[in-house]
């Protein structure tokens, strides 16, 4: 029997598995639907971490943001993942938005927000040369951040994997049924289908958890998913704003952004489009010129030939504007982590506290091991000294062989990649967890390299290997002349 | 420290050549450092024929005319660094650099070569909208898979621009038994050769769609289909054209980019025009002792003239090495005109160097006969030259006489269409 089946692996799934894994004698399980963690929602956003003056004051989201953005400092360092407080604005363009800032900072005052302040259009120039001049002032939040919002998710559940959590990808949960003390949980996989049991279940299926809460209860909520689009731009781009620099909130959401990434690129994004499809992520031109001529009142400095990458992500929006964060009222022992939209990313680690301590409280046994380990690093050549590169090199030579040129990533980095407590199986996987492929020429060099690494390390056929969900078989097999020199 | 009298930066076509040429001017203490596990570069995967027809007056595939090259180079001191990475140079000529061997390098060198060649612009940086699937591939990752690693990237085939890879693939897949289904250009005419428009398209009854492009891309695990709109005279797609093509593969070739960061790196002045380092008639870069040549530079049509471009880019810093020789200050800035994309070199010696120079640009448009004019600050005529035909898939070249500079700050090279 299975203690708790955590359904969803984005950054609330892997939070919960990280916060639960501190604990002795109990069985998690893991079910992810893709073919790697951390591949919906909290892979495609922002990657803000927010400073909590957005939300009503009250709410779950303005208590969970404020405490998630204190505890993902320490989080990042831990978990080693790209991350950096470098503060946000919220940029006003006439007296009607200063109106708006100034209700921001007395609504983050509320919510506790610390280091906030309302500046003047100088401070604001001085303090990001590049946007705009036409300005009246802004709201500045010191202990806004941006992170690396997949590498949260995946150094998660890598820690949660390193102290006994399992993790079952492309297993996809079709049903749930109460039977008395424990859950039937019906999944299927491509070996077909099975039945799993568990005490406890956590819904952290994202835009899925309304239907995996229908499944035993009938959902409080209702997911409309919401599309938003993004550019990506080249690090030469990436110190045009130090800040994360966003327009006044309207009702559709936060608005166009312009903000450095956690890792030196530039985004520009989203919009918020409902859509039918929650897996529908595809772009739009229509959309894409809509966020560059939004983005263009923030700066118009921005240049877009140095675009890199387009990308699109589905928000898990619901009809209510507040997390749910409970138990059904059939049972306290099924838990949902649903409607969490923005600032999910940054609220997730504290949402994870409080679902596991509603277990404790519904008899999940909490007893904190003595071998618990809470870090995970990982070797990034690029952001060693000289003195580091040569050591890491004499140690394992593969880390001398740059495979990656534009991001500088090595033999060595993709390899621990692929042998990873989640090991990456698929190209972008690779990408996902040591940068291969994230630099200007999106992996167009280094992609036959990454396939070529997989291969060798886990015994995979080329033909096997797949750019990222199930079907996206990169090649499609040998030529005559190919399958000549694979006999030789 | 390691230290060279000239150390190349790439060993593809450029870099061997360079360092030949360096080698053949009196230079021995050569080295070359390349990322690749052999040298010869982008040749490599290029195992059509077409190469050496300028230069070595026959016909050869890529493999062959890098081969050439190295075998050249065999003969010499000059020495060759593989599966190393260059992270850096300063404007003392300083380069960082590692690999599994030797781990991390520090090698001085007198005189320094770029010579990294170019990347392939993406669908990011064209921003063609729709999913994100599997089976878009940038035409030359492709040709890596199918003639350097023996795999098919998938059997039905569109391809966006006509620049030659793109047109040279699309041959290549129908060789390999994948039906091309289309070629799409976004421009009124094509940006390949026009041999390369007759012996891929052409004798394989490929489609050539101008003033056409890609609107949007469909499919979830492998790609599905991709949506063609014409696009009207500012590019921007004709509502209600759209065309749907079934396919596995879309492949892209649309345009290349010289890989100057680490030129960037070393503080070396850029022109935006053609994205390389601004040169003088020697092929020096704004640094003293740094020389340019090769696709890194400006981005070639045929290898023979980036060897030759090479062949002098190695003679001038053999020349450096040897003499210390600098710039006499005299000098001609070249500016583009009407019609004209960019001009290399963008400054020309007139005490140093030799005494004619070639300038080479392209032009931004199809030209039926056209007149290259250069002309002084005042609108003096200098020079001028009749064309029946410019293509700016074609580059163009002048030769200058460096006395028909003297005097004038700056020139316009300008084509009159």
């Amino acid at each position: 029997m299975i203690d708790v089946a955590i359904i969803g692996t984005g950054v609330c799934g892997a939070a919960v598995a990280r916060e639960l894994s501190k604990y002795r004698d109990l069985q998690i399980v893991c079910l992810e639907k893709d073919t790697d963690v951390a591949n919906g929602t909290s892979k495609a956003n922002s990657g803000i971490v927010h400073a909590g003056y957005d939300p009503k004051p009250g709410t779950l989201m303005a208590k969970y943001n404020v405490k998630g953005n204190a505890m993902i400092r320490q989080l990042a360092k831990d978990l080693d993942i790209p991350y950096r407080q470098n503060g946000s604005l919220v940029v006003a363009f006439d007296d009607e938005d200063m109106k708006t800032v100034q209700a921001l900072y007395q609504r983050g005052l509320e919510n506790g927000v610390p280091d906030l302040s309302v500046i003047d259009a100088q401070e604001v120039r001085r303090l990001e040369p590049n946007i705009n001049p036409d300005i009246k002032g802004a709201l500045y939040a010191k202990s806004a951040g941006v992170i690396s919002p997949w590498e949260l998710a995946i150094a998660q559940m890598e820690v949660a994997v390193q102290n006994g959590v399992e993790v079952r990808l492309e297993t996809e949960v079709t049903g749930i049924s109460l039977c008395g003390d424990h859950f039937e949980v019906t999944v299927k996989t491509n070996q077909g289908t099975e039945v799993l049991e568990t005490k406890f279940v956590v819904n952290a299926a994202g835009v899925h958890s309304e239907e995996v809460c229908s499944y035993i209860s009938k959902p409080n909520f209702h997911i409309v998913p919401n599309k938003g689009q993004y550019y990506l731009l080249d690090k030469t781009q990436g110190a045009l704003v130090e800040r994360v620099i966003f327009q006044c909130p309207s009702k559709v959401g936060k608005g166009v952004l312009v903000s450095p990434t956690a890792h030196g690129n530039l985004i520009v994004g989203p919009d918020a489009v409902d859509v039918d499809n929650a897996e529908d992520v595809s772009t739009t031109a229509q959309q894409l010129a809509f966020v560059r001529n939004t983005a263009a009142r923030t700066c118009n400095k921005i240049n877009y030939r140095e675009s890199i990458r387009n990308f699109a992500g589905v928000r898990a929006q619901g009809t209510v504007d507040e997390f749910i964060v409970g138990t059904v009222p059939e049972t306290d022992r099924f838990i949902n982590i649903a409607n969490i939209k923005s600032p999910g990313l940054t609220s997730s680690p504290a949402i994870a506290v409080d679902v596991v301590s509603m277990m404790g409280e519904a008899g999940l046994p909490l007893k904190e091991k003595d071998d618990y380990v809470k870090t995970r690093q990982i070797v990034r050549f690029r952001e060693l000294d000289e003195a580091g590169k040569q050591r890491i090199i004499e140690k394992d030579p593969r880390y001398g062989r740059v495979i990656c040129r534009c991001e500088t990533i090595t033999e060595g980095e993709i390899v621990a990649a692929i042998h990873a407590p989640i090991g990456a199986r698929t190209v972008d996987g690779v990408k996902r967890r040591c940068n291969a492929g994230m630099g200007r020429c999106q992996g167009g060099f280094c992609s036959p390299r990454v396939l070529d690494i997989i291969c060798r390390e886990t015994g995979l056929k080329p033909e096997e290997i797949r750019k990222d969900k199930a079907g996206s078989n990169i090649l499609i097999g040998q030529t005559p002349k190919g399958q000549d020199k694979a006999s030789v | 420290m390691l230290t060279y009298d000239l150390v190349v930066i790439g060993g593809g076509p450029a870099g061997l050549a360079a360092a030949y040429s360096a080698y053949e001017n009196g230079v021995k203490n050569i080295l070359i450092i390349e990322r690749d596990d052999v040298t010869g570069g982008i040749l490599n995967q290029c195992i059509h024929n077409g190469f050496g027809l300028h230069y070595f007056k026959e016909e050869l595939t890529g493999p062959e005319y890098a081969q050439r090259f190295e075998d050249m180079v065999k003969g010499t001191t000059v020495e060759v660094m593989t599966q190393t990475m260059v992270l850096g140079i300063t404007p003392q000529k300083q380069i960082y650099a590692v690999n599994s061997q030797k781990g991390y390098l520090t090698i001085g060198a007198k005189a320094i070569v770029l010579s990294m060649g170019c990347r392939e612009r993406t669908r990011g940086a064209i921003a063609i909208p729709g999913d994100r699937p599997a089976g878009v591939f940038t035409a030359g990752t492709a040709q890596r898979y199918l003639n350097m690693e023996g795999y098919m990237v998938g059997k039905r085939v569109v391809i966006l621009g006509s620049g030659d890879i793109g047109l040279i693939m699309a041959r290549r897949m129908t060789l390999e038994g994948a039906k091309v289904l289309a070629v799409v250009e976004i421009m009124p005419y094509s940006n390949g050769l026009n041999r390369n428009i007759v012996q891929c398209l052409n004798d394989y009854d490929i489609p050539l769609y101008l003033s056409h492009t890609v609107t949007n891309i469909k499919g979830q695990g492998r790609l599905e289909e991709i949506t063609v709109s014409e696009v009207d005279e500012n590019r921007t797609p004709i509502p209600g054209t759209e065309m749907k093509f079934d396919c596995d593969t879309l492949l892209l070739s649309v345009g290349l980019i010289p890989e100057n960061e680490l030129t960037k790196s070393a503080g070396i002045q850029i022109d935006p025009r053609s994205n390389g380092a601004v040169v003088y008639d020697d092929m020096q870069t704004s640094v003293e002792g740094v020389f340019a040549c090769g696709n890194v530079l400006h981005v070639h049509d045929l290898v023979d003239f980036v060897t030759a471009e090479s062949m002098k880019a190695g003679k001038f810093a053999a020349r450096y090495v040897l003499e210390q020789y600098q710039h006499s200050g005299e000098t001609t800035a070249v500016k583009q005109g009407d019609c004209v994309s960019y001009t290399v070199p963008q400054q020309i010696d007139l005490q140093a160097g030799e005494e004619t120079t070639d300038v080479f640009f392209r032009v931004n448009r199809v030209i039926k006969g056209g007149t290259i004019t250069l002309t002084a600050e005042d609108g003096t005529v200098l020079l001028s030259r009749k064309k029946a035909h410019l293509l700016p898939a074609e580059m163009e070249k002048i030769n200058l006489k460096k006395d028909l500079l003297k005097g004038h700050e700056t020139v316009t090279l300008s084509v009159n269409c």
